[in-house]
């Protein structure tokens, strides 16, 4: 029951986009296509889960003991770096479709605050490692359903005449804006 | 004239023109997540600065020093460095606004706006250039903070910087200060930055436009009256 609540809180009543506003590049980034935002959600599932459970086997097994929490973010940046290199590598040895697929959007994960966010989020609550994971994977679902959602509205978005001002980027934050007030209805589900 | 010129130009560049927020619309997670009040606005927008002060500082004296492939990684460390430096300080000398900040403060590490300076910016320049665009984008980027803190506080609570500035008889409009309000309120300043950039621009190209015109007028007399002297 206790994982169910992590689960549904994660990913609608505080989605990671919407209400924590973390990995808001991506977001505006690469949500013009549904096809992208796919790609973008998956690769981001994948990365999270790791680099939560990388995070979290360090913070436990490295920095607590030494005493050394101060260099947390140094730590976990380095950590989701060198594993985005990895699952890079890898991957394109192990699976070369799922390379293609996923490959241009890893460079682009090092720099989303989504994967450091959930990392740094999870220790602040004390999560243990069973429930970090069921959060990190509940957050990036919530990424990519935020994603898929904002895609398909601008995607319908184009075919509306927009005053000049307006275009591009404001017009997509306003849709954003709804947006999040609808995933507002969320609000004392969990 | 034109080495001042420019430095000038470096200098005003991040206020408006390539403004941070406004007009790049990068570093977006923190401008949304903190600027509940215009007093946290500030706050963020001044501890980034630090951060892109010390980063574009060390960066642009160090460059020749780092192998081209691996500079990405080096930059994160440095910036992460900073960053702890300023995560602890605050957390020792402003307590208030560190918890107010949370987790957006470890988080600069990962602000496409520092990374994006020292690699478009200080990996090319010299020291002090580097230390002037630090200063112009950390002015532009609290400046986006702090008018996109005090209009959502406005609207939200009536009040500015914690004062009441509407009064109390008037409920606020909630919504500015959830969520959903941060993006709205963004989407809207972006489209008057920009109506803002295209006047100012229009304005200085007529005025430009102006100066020749008279210039060759003037140009066109004195040759006028080259000839009017020859002819005499």
């Amino acid at each position: 029951m206790n994982y169910f609540v992590i689960f549904l809180g994660a990913m609608l009543v505080n989605n990671i986009v919407l209400v924590q506003f973390l990995g808001i590049c991506p977001f505006l980034g690469v949500s013009s296509r549904i096809s992208t935002a796919i790609g973008m959600g998956l690769a981001v599932m994948f990365v999270m889960t790791i680099a939560t459970i990388a995070a979290y086997l360090i913070q436990v097994f490295l920095l607590v003991p030494l005493s050394l929490e101060f260099l947390q973010t140094v730590a976990f940046i380095l950590v989701i770096a060198s594993l985005v290199q990895l699952v890079d590598i890898v991957m394109k040895k192990v699976s070369p479709p799922l390379h293609r697929a996923l490959g241009v959007f890893l460079p682009l994960i090092t720099t989303n605050c989504a994967i450091l966010g959930v990392a740094l989020l999870i220790m602040n609550r004390e999560y243990n490692l069973a429930e970090s994971i069921v959060f990190a994977i509940a957050s990036a679902l919530g990424f990519a359903l935020a994603l898929f959602i904002f895609a398909g509205l601008r995607e319908q978005l184009e075919l509306y005449d927009v005053p000049k001002a307006m275009q591009g980027a404001p017009i997509a934050l306003v849709t954003a804006g709804l947006l999040a007030l609808a995933f507002m209805g969320f609000a004392g589900l969990a | 004239m034109s080495a001042t010129a420019t430095l000038r130009g470096e200098f005003t560049k991040g206020f408006l023109k390539e403004n941070p927020v406004f007009a790049l619309l990068l570093g977006l997670c923190p401008t949304l997540a903190v600027t509940t009040s215009s007093i946290n606005g500030l706050g963020m927008g001044l501890a980034t600065m630090a951060v892109l002060l010390g980063s574009n500082l060390v960066i642009s004296v160090i460059k020749n020093l780092i192998p081209d492939k691996v500079r990405i990684p080096c930059y994160i460390v440095i910036i992460a460095t900073f960053v702890t430096i300023i995560d602890l300080s605050m957390g020792a000398y402003l307590p208030e606004l560190h918890e107010a900040l949370g987790i957006f403060i470890p988080l600069i590490v990962v602000n496409c706006l520092v990374l994006g300076r020292a690699e478009a910016f200080a990996s090319r320049n010299s020291a002090f250039s580097s230390l002037v665009d630090a200063v112009s984008m950390g002015i532009g980027f609290t400046l986006a903070l702090t008018v996109l803190g005090a209009v959502r506080e406005v609207l939200g609570f009536g009040t500015l910087f914690g004062s009441q500035i509407i009064p109390e008889a008037f409920p606020g409009i909630s919504v500015f200060i959830l969520p959903p309000g941060a993006f709205l309120a963004l989407g809207f300043m972006v489209a008057a930055a920009r109506v803002l950039t295209a006047r100012l621009e229009k304005a200085a190209k007529s005025r430009q436009g102006f100066i020749t015109a008279a210039e060759a007028a003037a140009a066109a007399a004195a040759a006028n009256k080259e000839t009017q002297g020859a002819e005499a």
